[in-house]
């Protein structure tokens, strides 16, 4: 150590028996080469890796067998020359047991290497610096390397990163959990390894100095790492920090803020304060990537238990079988047989012992029952604390025990669960013996769920509120349409009066004609009084004795003349009235053509929105197939359009049924139109049942919904034929009108 | 296979509750020996009559809940609150007293609320507060005086079973009287303080032996945070505001409890180490302990200067046990990563 590092601590921790000394007595040894591997190609966190080989394919060691599935994904290495066995679903060393695809070698024993090289020969800082950061991640990827102290998060996921800014690279070294040595004795005996691998990270995170956090219960790894780095002449940038031995310090929070002080923030990652964390084993794998060229294929494993003879250290292939290694280390089963992967405080039990060892397997225990003796029963929490004294994340375990228990997760949450590392500290110190960390995960789980049930819920009752409002509104509107028109109407009514006042021969039709009528029997009667006086002047005439009278005669016959001609005056005046009211008629309906209700507009509107609809259906298709996660939004989209498009529709046809007569006869143009629209759609209708016969087919679940859709199509299909006779009979109409 | 899956972590501190409540209960061996040489054999024989009380309790009724009786017997919760109510009922109290004391506190206030770990209240307390309301006589003319006071050896053991268990009251005429707490309270309202030392009650001695016992309830008590059984909040808090207290309204000897009398007189170290410290009723977040301690230093203050009681700790410790869910709520540390300490409720949603 050159430069004093000021320790921080953590709160809490406990002190469980080390029994490290088992497994630290013999050097690493070389496992062999077991006649089969089984390698999960799902071994790190994020997507799975897709098999690059076939079976029978012959393979060298360290020949990429699985490759890479999207950004965080590692591709995956034939640990050994063999060839591909099977590539099936097996057995896989995960707290779920569900079996996942591996790809099984059948090892040939030769151990051939394919030729493979590193980024730089012999790596020293000079010929790192001719490398970019960016080439050395993209280097550690191909490289399959995942974190190999815990999750297994893929390593060049973590050295991505971005904008932010990292003063300290901190090597976690502590290897705090009981039984585990792999660390110990990697450090002890590759820490040159270790110190280069630091270098490395250190020029890719560009951070200046690097922390080796060593718990103080491994004297001979700590001497090692110093002497490494004197040997490289690295003591300024890189300090070998002894850390108290107290669990869980090698918890990757716990371990920031013992060398830094500082704190992940919760919910957040290192990088955001700065700094990026990674295991000493990793940065081992990091160095032999680049300099060596060799990727991910092999790791240090602890075995070790009182069940098994020789307890050590062995440099194993990833996917060993499990079995293969117990039987190395001398296994002897027990009467009640228990072998955890990882160690007491965080691994899990083993359900059966033919699981493969991953990049992630630190350990396997093989305790006896007097070793590690099987929980008793648990007894009532009597709320002593004490497990909020040994709590690392500060809460209060007793408090999420009891809200998990009585399942009242909001105040699980409250009291921030899932801050919760799942140390197991707190059940270790129970001195009721309740398996708190058990409860833990079963809230977590309920609450994930709950959260996803929630937001599922969310976004319906968004949408339902949001076709509520629409509903709403849309009545609104159709109410002051209604309104509008009944107004309109009413203003075309006063016009005509208007019109009728003023001009003087202009009645309303009704009236004029009886009008005429009356005028017409006038003319009749008087044209008969015309006559009998004309009749009368004649006698006259012809009689002597009635001389006297003729002029009296011949000024009624003048008279009733008059009133004749004045009658037909008259007459011919109501005929132009009435006629000019039924010109008025359609005049005053042709006021309606600015009106956004009018069929014509209507049915622009409803021709938009459909348009609009099939974009979004062709869009939704694209989305689909490319399975995009926008197909829930798009769908909703849909829906609403579909709605939207089925409204304009009603408002149309409605218009055209109550406004009929008015209806102008469709253009030609417009009928035109109207026959290429169906023409599309029968188009449509056939790609749709082509699809849904596709699907169905295939005996794809989506041959439900295309069916759906296909019966939409047609309807829309009909709904245009409809529509083209009618406005087919209208034309009609109009021409013969016209002729 | 049959391979055993257990989910981690598979190893286990070597604590247990039967021995942590075994090492309570043992911690308070100082303070019963220091009651048995200086007033007697009663506290030793209401100790072990309590101590049978509820174990008896206990198992009729576990058996009429049917549940495992020895299994929840060997938790030894109900050893310890026998073992507590021994310590706390007066000397010379009939055999009477201390079992309905008991056994109300076993049946009603623990087993009645779902057994250890769900009652609400100090189970050992809300039998002595039961007995005190209801045979006030017997729970203030019960104890015992020193030997200190008398000058003469303690009563003889079968005596003290004749006084206890047949009523002869009358036996322990010579040995018994008030406690120096209530002594003191009634005469000081009508002297001085050098009037009341000078009295036979006190006979020169201001905590007449009694300091001897709180002494060594303290020694167990300390013992108790050295094993990490308890830790130090509790104790603390409320001596250190029961001393507040004194030192800020009491200070005048003439009218008021000196605070010596308070620290070491009655119920007080038993109380701040073995009974408010009792996990499951008190508060149990570190902020959430100091509050929990410093209202019963203040409460015990209040009621014994200004309540009817002499001595008050099974009130004061009730009383805050209403308060402890509350208190937790408000006062949750901060946890990893958080700027600042979430408290409260959860909103409603
Ligand atoms: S340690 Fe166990 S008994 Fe004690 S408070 Fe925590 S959960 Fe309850
Ligand atoms: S398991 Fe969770 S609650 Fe328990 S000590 Fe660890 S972090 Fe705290």
């Amino acid at each position: 150590m050159t430069n004093m590092i000021r320790l921080h601590t953590f709160n809490g921790g406990i002190h469980p028996a080390e029994n490290k000394d088992q497994s630290t007595s013999r050097p690493i040894a070389s496992a062999g080469i077991p006649s089969e591997l089984v390698l999960p190609l799902h071994q790190h966190i994020g997507a799975a890796a897709q098999p690059v080989v076939a079976v029978g394919d012959k393979v060298l060691k360290g020949q990429l067998i699985a490759e890479a599935e999207g950004f965080v994904s590692v591709p995956l290495h034939a640990p050994t020359s063999g060839t591909i066995a099977a590539i099936e679903p097996r057995a896989v060393p995960h707290a779920s047991g569900l079996e996942e695809l591996c790809i099984v070698i059948r090892s040939d024993g030769a151990d051939e290497w394919i030729t493979h090289q590193g980024l730089c020969q012999t790596l020293n800082v000079e010929h790192l610096q001719d490398i970019t950061p960016r080439q050395l991640v993209e280097h550690i990827r191909s490289c399959g390397i995942a974190g190999m102290g815990g999750a297994g998060f893929p390593t060049s996921v973590k050295l991505n990163i971005g904008k932010q800014d990292i003063h300290t690279l901190i090597l976690n070294g502590a290897e705090c959990e009981p039984y585990i040595t792999a660390d110990d004795m990697l450090m002890r005996e590759r820490a040159i390894e270790v110190v280069k691998g630091a270098q490395i990270l250190l020029h890719i995170v560009g951070a200046k100095r690097c922390l080796i956090g060593v718990e103080d219960n491994k004297p001979q790894a700590i001497d090692a790492l110093n002497a490494a780095l004197v040997e490289v002449n690295e003591q300024h940038h890189i300090d070998v920090v002894a850390i108290p031995t107290k669990y869980p310090s090698g918890g990757e929070k716990q371990l920031i803020k013992i060398l830094t002080g500082e704190e992940v923030p919760s919910g957040g990652i290192p990088a955001s304060i700065g700094i990026v964390c990674q295991n000493v084993g990793t940065s081992a794998a990091i160095y032999r990537a680049v300099e060596l060229g060799e990727p991910l294929i092999s790791r240090v494993i602890t075995v070790t238990g009182d069940s098994v003879a020789r307890a050590g250290n062995y440099d194993a292939m990833i996917g060993t079988p499990v079995s293969y290694l117990l039987q190395l280390a001398g296994y002897q089963q027990q009467k009640r047989e228990r072998v955890i992967m990882g160690g007491p405080m965080m691994g899990f039990a083993l359900p059966q012992l033919e699981l493969p060892v991953i990049k992630t397997s630190n350990c396997l225990l093989a305790p006896t029952e007097k070793e590690l003796p099987l929980n008793d029963v648990a007894m009532a929490c009597i709320r002593c604390g004490m497990c909020s004294e040994a709590c690392p994340a500060e809460l209060l375990p007793q408090q999420l025990y009891w809200f998990s228990k009585s399942q009242e997760f909001d105040k699980a949450e409250q009291h921030n669960i899932f801050d919760c590392i799942e140390c197991g500290a707190c059940s270790y110190v129970c001195p009721s013996h309740i398996p708190l960390v058990q409860y833990y995960r079963y809230a977590k789980g309920a609450i994930r769920d709950e959260r996803a049930a929630q937001a599922k819920a969310e976004k319906a009752r968004l949408r339902f509120e949001e076709r509520q409002a629409r509903k709403d509104r849309e009545e609104a509107e159709k109410e002051a349409r209604r309104k509008a028109r009944a107004e309109a109407a009413e203003k075309a009514q006063q016009e005509k009066k208007a019109a009728a006042a003023s001009g003087d021969v202009a009645t309303a039709a009704p009236a004029a004609s009886e009008e005429l009528e009356k005028l017409q029997k006038k003319l009749d009667a008087a044209q008969t009084a015309k006559a009998k006086t004309q009749d009368k002047l004649d006698a006259a005439k012809a009689d002597e004795s009635m001389a006297d009278k003729i002029p009296a005669f011949e000024a009624a016959l003048v008279k009733t003349q008059d009133k004749i001609k004045e009658l037909a005056k008259e007459i011919a005046a109501a005929k132009k009235a009435a006629k000019a009211a039924q010109a008025a008629e359609p005049a005053a309906t042709a006021t309606d053509k600015g009106d956004p209700n009018s069929p014509e507009r209507l049915k622009r509107k409803w021709e938009t929105a459909q348009g609009r609809l099939d974009t979004a259906l062709k869009r939704l298709e694209q989305a689909k197939a490319e399975g995009l996660d926008t197909v829930d939004a798009l769908q909703a989209g849909i829906d609403k359009q579909q709605e939207r498009v089925d409204e304009a529709k009603a408002a149309y046809e409605a218009a055209l049924s109550g406004d009929a007569p008015a209806a102008p006869a469709p253009s030609a143009e417009e009928l035109d139109a109207l026959r290429k629209k169906i023409l599309a759609q029968e188009d449509r209708v056939q790609k749709m049942q082509e699809r849904h016969d596709m699907a169905k087919a295939d005996g794809l679940d989506t041959a439900d919904a295309l069916a759906m859709g296909v019966q939409k199509q047609l309807d829309k299909l009909q709904q245009l034929q409809q529509e083209l006779t009618a406005a087919e009979a209208l034309a009609a109409n109009a021409n013969n009108g016209a002729s | 296979m049959g391979l055993l899956t257990l989910s981690s972590p598979h190893t286990h501190g070597p604590n247990s509750t039967s021995k942590v409540m075994a090492i309570v209960a043992l911690a308070t061996v100082p303070g019963l020996i220091a009651m048995t040489a200086l007033f007697g054999w009663g506290t030793l024989i209401n100790v072990v009559l309590a101590c049978a009380v509820a174990l008896a309790s206990e198992a009729a009724i576990l058996l009429l809940r049917k549940r495992p009786v020895s299994f929840f017997l060997k938790d030894n919760s109900a050893l310890l609150t026998g073992v507590l109510l021994g310590l706390a009922l007066p000397p010379f109290a009939p055999f009477w007293v201390t079992a309905v004391a008991t056994s109300f506190a076993i049946v009603f206030s623990k087993q009645l609320y779902g057994g250890m770990g769900n009652n609400p209240f100090n189970p050992a307390m809300v039998g002595y507060a039961l007995v005190l309301v209801s045979f006030p006589v017997q729970m203030t003319t019960a104890w015992a005086l020193s030997t200190q006071m008398t000058g003469a050896p303690a009563m003889g053991f079968a005596d003290t079973l004749s006084v206890i268990f047949a009523g002869n009251a009358h036996l322990a005429d010579a040995f018994s009287g008030a406690t120096p707490l209530d002594a003191y309270k009634h005469l000081i309202a009508k002297s001085t303080s050098d009037d009341v030392l000078a009295q036979a009650t006190f006979n020169g001695w201001l905590n007449g032996g009694w300091e001897w016992v709180n002494i060594a309830f303290l020694v167990g008590g300390v013992l108790l945070i050295l094993r990490r059984i308890i830790t130090w909040h509790i104790p603390v808090a409320m001596l250190s505001a029961l001393t507040l207290c004194s030192l800020m309204f009491g200070w005048d000897e003439d009218m008021y409890t000196p605070l010596s009398l308070h620290l070491l007189s009655g119920a007080t170290m038993l109380g701040a180490f073995f009974i408010a410290t009792d996990p499951v009723t008190a508060s149990t977040t570190p902020l959430g302990k100091l509050i929990y301690g410093a209202g019963i230093g203040i409460l015990l203050f209040v009621i014994r200067t200004w309540g009817a009681y002499p001595d008050a700790v099974a009130f004061a410790v009730l009383l805050m046990n209403f308060a402890a869910p509350f208190i937790d709520a408000y006062t949750q540390p901060r946890t990893y990563g958080h700027s600042k300490a979430r408290r409260g409720l959860p909103e409603k949603k």
